[in-house]
């Protein structure tokens, strides 16, 4: 028997860690001698206020739907996939190399194909962590980690020595030619009469992200493969008893949620920079940990886990440009949160868990 | 920071109208942060400077995303700050989309030399000159006939540091041999004390006695290990003697403070176009004071300066890694 409602666990258990972050947050907001409530203020102004602050809210979320159900997905087999980061930066490498070497004639066709580059792309980078895991049982974390830095290392090479164009100085690919650019939310909704704002850069890869976490639900909740995959992770040998490979399972796992990550790149490096840059995940794929462990690795809940980043994000940023809080205190309230929702969950849920059961005893 | 106060309690919208009342000059901070002990700190004394002695005030902000590059320098020009101060060659590709937009506003760019815009003022530095007199003075103070290179990420800014480097030190002594090491990958690079002192360590037991820092932050940690080994070191962008006195050779000097200071001086009237600022316009330099006078001997004092004048006059010329991505001294 659950112990409490689920409403309580999916909803209540966020939201109580998400104020005892925001109280926390602004305590240390008063102590460095600045106005809590203002910030707040500018945060949500900033971040949800126009349309131009929609537009970057969305435009990090839909970064982090990508890795937050990569995790996710990884988490279903009871594996820690840290290796978004690495991923998302070979995804963006499968990106460069679609858009820049083949003359598309329309934008759709270069998603598809950018889209299929950085799957494999991604896919192949976490394919070998899952290989030494699955034959060797190397610990993932480990290897995917390590990746994480062999893929930026990679990414150093290509864009310093392969595809700077001639006399550029800066090491980052040339730009993306016109036709691969993708609609922004701006000339998406321009023909429905809804007027967004031109300089954000949110696109149309939020469409894909939003399509992605729904594909995830059905891959896992209504499919044989999703159902191995969540049996694998619950109990190892009970899956073995089942006749569930766990090699098969944890190498596909793996690949699903390097491709996935891997897709990352469709929003920043084809939607935002039309080029591929040396940092371009920055941090995109950490973050999803905190994404996925926010959203219980439910592709809803990531969803809502990353808009909340996302929000966090642009809602920093906003604070950073206006106002003399130090960028640092910005990363602190991202931890604090990360902090609350992921790593202090148990604060949260034991006491609750003993409210139900206290109440639940004295119906009956 | 009461004007900052200020706008703390207006939302977004209002902090867009009062900025345009005002035009005061703004300065984005490369992903490095403003407290990097190197490049952008030396843009931030140089804001400071004019801050003090004008009585004016700027605003600021240290990027955290590639995603914010465009859009700090669309809210700032759009809330009427001129001009827009940028630092780092990453700004280049946003500043090419953005500068359009708004031709009223004035941008200028440290580190950038390539863009075709006519409200941009950018400015490039011959770090590879000022690299050629701190390799020459290495190669006059090194006993071993061996230096060493720590660069903070292989790209090509920092290879023509290097380039520079090794020229100057082959100049004094062809045979030398030049040990060039690279931090990192990432952009902790740039910030990595820790892997500068473990590099450090590396090249010293490969028999390096002078090393060049040319990795922001993470020069510290080669400055801090060189004088804990005793061995000598040179810092770089800002003059970094006083860190460890008697123990830092020199500092290759790159004078972004000024650049600031005068953009900022100069305000919207501030002239746009290419500027190189070399050994002539004193952009970049070595450092002497009292720090190191008893480590640079007059005949090294001697030799650097002669060469300087010679550079100068265009009758010795260091080949510049950006100019066909290759270098004559140093293979990377």
């Amino acid at each position: 028997m659950d112990k409490m409602p689920k409403w309580a666990d999916v909803i209540l258990i966020p939201l109580i860690s998400l104020i005892l972050a925001a109280i926390l947050s602004a305590l240390v907001i008063l102590g460095i001698g600045e106005d809590p409530v203002a910030a707040v203020k500018l945060m949500v102004d900033g971040a949800l206020g126009s349309t131009y602050g929609w537009g970057y809210t969305l435009y990090y979320a839909t970064n982090f739907m990508f890795t937050g159900l990569a995790v996710a997905v990884a988490f279903h087999a009871r594996m820690f996939n840290i290796g978004g980061e690495g991923q998302a930066m070979l995804g963006g490498l499968g990106v460069a190399l679609a858009c820049l070497y083949v003359p598309w004639p329309h934008w759709s066709l270069a998603l598809i194909a950018a889209s299929v580059g950085a799957m494999i792309f991604g896919a192949a980078w976490a394919a070998i962590p899952a290989y030494l895991q699955a034959k060797r049982g190397s610990h993932i974390v480990i290897t995917t980690i390590m990746f994480n830095f062999i893929a930026a290392a990679v990414l150093n090479y290509m864009l310093v020595n392969v595809m700077r164009p001639k006399g550029s100085m800066d090491p980052a690919s040339a730009r993306f030619p016109e036709a691969v650019h993708l609609p922004t939310l701006h000339e998406l909704l321009a023909p429905l009469g809804i007027s967004f704002s031109k300089a954000a850069p949110a696109n149309i890869s939020l469409l894909l992200a939003v399509a992605a976490c729904v594909l995830v639900w059905a891959l896992i909740w209504r499919t044989r493969l999703g159902y191995e995959i969540r049996a694998y992770g619950h109990s190892e040998t009970g899956a073995l008893y089942a006749g569930i490979s766990p090699v098969r399972i944890t190498m596909i796992a793996m690949l699903i949620s390097g491709a996935l990550a891997g897709l990352m790149a469709t929003n920043n490096v084809m939607g935002e920079a039309e080029r591929l840059v040396m940092n371009a995940t920055e941090g995109a794929g950490f973050i999803g940990i905190a994404v996925a462990l926010m959203g219980r690795s439910h592709p809803f809940g990531v969803f809502l886990a990353a808009i909340l980043f996302g929000f966090l994000y642009q809602g920093g940023a906003e604070l950073a440009l206006w106002t003399s809080i130090p960028r640092e205190l910005i990363v602190v309230i991202q931890a604090l949160v990360i902090l609350f929702t992921g790593a202090l969950d148990n604060m949260v849920r034991m006491p609750l868990e003993r409210l139900f059961l206290a109440l639940r005893r004295k119906d009956a | 920071m009461t004007f900052m106060k200020s706008l703390m309690g207006a939302t977004a919208a209002f902090a867009l109208s009062a900025g345009a009342a005002l035009a005061e000059p703004a300065l984005i901070f490369d992903l490095g942060g403003k407290f990097d002990k190197s490049f952008n700190e030396a843009a931030f004394n140089g804001a400071k400077r004019w801050a003090d002695e004008t009585g004016g005030s700027f605003r600021e902000i240290e990027l955290q995303s590639e995603a914010q590059r465009e859009q700090a320098l669309r809210r700032f020009a759009e809330a009427g700050a001129n001009p827009v101060i940028t630092m780092g060659f990453a700004m280049a590709d946003p500043l090419s989309a953005v500068a359009a937009d708004y031709p009223d506003t004035k941008f200028v760019a440290v580190d950038v030399t390539w863009l075709d815009a006519p409200n941009i003022r950018q400015i490039g530095f011959a770090e590879h000159e000022g690299s050629y007199l701190v390799g020459m003075l290495a190669a006059m103070a090194s006993k071993s006939g061996t230096v060493g290179f720590v660069g903070g990420m292989d790209i090509p800014l920092i290879r023509h540091f290097g380039c520079g480097y090794a020229q100057g030190a082959k100049a004094v002594n062809p045979d030398i041999k030049i040990v060039a090491n690279m931090t990192g990958t990432t952009p902790a690079a740039w910030n990595d004390p820790v892997k500068g002192s473990e590099l450090t360590k590396a090249q010293i037991s490969q028999g390096a006695d002078v090393i060049y820092a040319a990795a922001g932050g993470t020069g510290v940690g080669v400055l801090q290990t060189a004088a804990d080994e005793g061995i000598l070191s040179i810092g770089v962008d800002s003059n970094q003697n006083h860190l460890h006195p008697g123990k830092v050779l020199t500092s290759m000097l790159k004078r972004v403070d000024v650049a600031v200071y005068d953009a900022m001086k100069a305000g919207a009237d501030v002239e746009t176009g290419v500027f190189v600022l070399g050994l002539a316009e004193e952009g970049v330099g070595y450092a002497l004071d009292d720090n190191n006078a008893s480590l640079v001997t007059d005949d090294m004092k001697m030799a650097a300066d002669s060469a300087r004048q010679k550079i100068i006059d265009g009758e010795l010329s260091v080949v510049s890694y950006y100019d066909n991505d290759s270098c004559p001294a140093l293979s990377f």
